[in-house]
């Protein structure tokens, strides 16, 4: 291992100010009790051959071994076999699991934060089946108890549960969600005591891309579909999912959940972001305690069954050779892997599919929350450079996806390389091409 | 007791005891931990998530076509000595016969001439498998007393057993006693290593693949 000797102290959070023993109990500590069954079979089962790494764009970019994904899980391995495994009164008698260090703990702060995305491409590799990226997520948590998760990410967390947003903004997003609607002429549904189906939005698109704003509220209006946004739960991300913080993440998805339940919504329906999907659609019901009184669709899963009962209509649009970005939260992840073709299809897109495209497609990079730490941007770069060629191999004049902090992070490295190519959203290409019941647009 | 009846007697019987205690021990240890039920509405129909899983522990024997050019020699390797093993195990005459009084049935093995070449063989491609691993940057850095330590066991075993059949290295009886006290060590060994892969890996498979499934993902 060489992470930077000072990386324990750059980056404090007032949980950081614990004294480094505490912090290593505490994670330790909650990583044990998280270990049930399943996780303490998945570390059982690794017979190190180092397979993982093969499918880790980290690793591939960088050939660096420390960025093997199952070494990102090493001192929780350690602890769970010092600690819990069938085996552990013999391990500690003997002194043969040692206990895991402060020190070894913070330099693994920048193997599950800054060069992970919990894509889950480890997942699929593994021989033995071990779906690494579970532990990955088991980890942050014991590392955000631990006062390790990385500050951008511990602060965005904080305030979100706090305020519902995740940074300051000039205006209030409820605000800024109708100065969109006014902008680009379309009514915002907010705040509706009742509704089918509820609305949120990456606060990416807010800030970044209020197209994308403007062609939800369009293509629902379209649909005449019931809805609303809610002004206590507009925002989609969870950064207590990033973060690790797992009473955090309860937190912020419980604001969502208790705005759908208040409105009488059938569907909460997930804008177009990967992990908002993730944390929703798959982790949300466990943290609440009990199923979910609503459905949890994807923009692109509910347009698609829209399609399919006749109710939404499109009209080809010309994108020119196109090809299309799999976020992994969403395909890999998620399963929604035919919905975003089957709307494609439908608007006549000449699909050019990337090498590695589906469950198999490379993470743009950002995931995970990655996007946001500061100090991991070159490598980040680093890792993109391979999915930016695969992008440009396919020889598309465009290249669409469905999740905005992909889009910000491709957007991004536009910007870092001087490249020539930005993506579009697929919601945004909807929206632009309805078209009537009788044809017209 | 001489050396051969200590080894085929009392050691093996506590080799096995330990065997079995050790991997009931091993599996129950963290079968007993919390199970959490998943509360997010699946995707897919139970049956259909278990046919998934049922499907990828096929599937997963080999790497998809995105991951076989830089992972396929290497399982390819893996997978070999695996067959090579087995072969020698479970088909060569006087294995099957000493199977046959332990568990009461028996089947047809291969020529002897076959089984020593296939052993050498396999003992080349253990020695590939250990060279590998320590070349290899990743697999070095992941690998620690339990992948050597096992790699020793299984060539030990290996290597006695070649020596008895081709009486090389000793009377034949001294050396059959080293080769079934090699066999001793493994079993004792075999729980607390990595070896239990061999239990754990296709009920693995079958879960990952089932869990994806049930997300509609593929696995």
């Amino acid at each position: 291992m060489s992470a930077p000797a000072d990386m324990l102290s750059a980056h404090v959070t007032p949980a950081q100010e614990r004294a480094p023993e505490e912090r290593v109990a505490g994670a330790m500590r909650t990583f044990v009790q998280e270990v049930g069954a399943l996780s303490a079979f998945r570390l059982e089962s690794c017979i190190h051959c180092g397979i993982c790494a093969e499918g880790c764009h980290f690793y591939i970019a960088t050939e660096d071994p420390k960025y093997t994904p199952i070494w990102k899980v090493e001192p929780f391995k350690q602890a769970y076999k010092r600690e819990a495994s069938p085996f552990a009164p013999f391990f500690k008698l003997f002194g043969l699991k040692r206990e895991v260090s402060a020190e070894q703990l913070g330099q693994w702060q920048h193997l599950l934060f800054d060069s992970c995305n919990m894509c889950g491409r480890c997942s699929l590799i593994c021989p033995i089946g071990i779906d690494v990226a579970a532990l990955i997520e088991q980890a942050r948590h014991a590392m955000f108890d631990a006062g390790l998760a990385p500050a951008e990410l511990y602060q965005k967390a904080a305030r979100q549960r706090e305020t519902g947003q995740p940074e300051p903004s000039a205006e209030p997003y409820r605000e800024q969600l109708l100065a969109i609607g006014r902008r680009f002429g379309v009514e915002i549904p907010l705040d509706r005591a009742e509704a089918d189906v509820m609305l949120c939005v990456p606060r990416t698109d807010i800030e970044q891309y209020p197209s994308a704003v403007a062609a939800l509220a369009r293509v629902m209006q379209h649909l005449e579909a019931s809805c609303t946004f809610r002004s206590d739960a507009l925002v989609a991300e969870n950064y207590g999912y990033y973060a690790g913080g797992k009473a955090w993440q309860r937190d912020i998805s419980l604001r969502l959940i208790e705005q759908a339940i208040a409105c009488g919504a059938k569907t909460l329906l997930v804008p177009e972001c990967g992990h908002a999907y993730t944390a929703l659609r798959w982790e949300a019901a466990d943290l609440y305690g009990r199923p979910l009184p609503f459905q949890v669709r994807h923009v692109s899963e509910f347009l698609a069954e829209e399609l399919q009962a006749g109710r939404l209509k499109l009209k080809r649009a010309d994108t020119g050779r196109t090809t299309f970005h799999d976020p992994c939260q969403l395909v890999r992840k998620g399963g929604v892997n035919e919905a975003p073709r089957q709307l494609m299809q439908a608007l006549g897109v000449d699909l050019h599919e990337l090498k590695n495209h589906g469950g198999f497609s490379f993470c743009c990079g950002g995931g995970g929350g990655v996007v946001d730490i500061e100090r991991a941007a070159p490598l980040r770069y680093r890792v993109m450079e391979n999915k930016l060629r695969e992008i440009d191999d396919t020889g598309a004049e465009n290249f669409l996806t469905s999740c905005s902090d992909c889009r910000h992070t491709f957007d991004d490295a536009r910007a870092h390389f001087g490249w020539d190519k930005s993506p579009r959203s697929l919601l945004e290409l909807v929206a632009d091409n309805l078209s009537s019941a009788d044809g017209r647009s | 007791m001489d050396l051969l009846g200590f080894a085929r007697g009392p050691a093996l019987k506590v080799a096995i005891a330990v065997f079995c205690l050790g991997v009931v021990w091993r599996i129950v240890g963290f079968a007993l931990l919390r199970i959490r039920r998943d509360l997010s509405a699946p995707r897919r129909a139970l049956l259909k998530t278990l046919g998934a899983g049922a499907w990828t522990v096929g599937t997963r024997s080999w790497p998809h076509p995105e991951f076989i050019g830089r992972t396929g020699a290497g399982e390819a390797l893996g997978y070999s000595y695996h067959l090579g093993l087995f072969a020698v195990v479970l088909l060569f005459t006087p294995h099957i016969l000493f199977l046959r009084s332990l568990f009461g049935v028996s089947w047809p093995g291969l020529p002897s001439s076959l089984i020593t070449i296939i052993a050498v063989l396999t003992l080349t491609l253990f020695l590939a498998v250990l060279f590998r691993r320590i070349t290899n940057p990743v697999m070095r850095m992941l690998s620690n007393f339990d992948d050597y330590f096992s790699w020793f066991i299984n060539a030990l075993v290996l290597v006695t057993g070649l020596a008895a059949t081709a009486h090389v290295g000793g009377p034949y009886e001294r050396l059959l006693a080293l080769h079934i006290l090699s066999v001793d060590a493994l079993l004792v060994w075999f729980p607390f290593s990595k070896l239990m892969h061999a239990f754990y890996i296709f009920p693995s498979r079958a879960i990952n693949g089932a869990l994806l499934a049930r997300r509609g993902a593929v696995s």
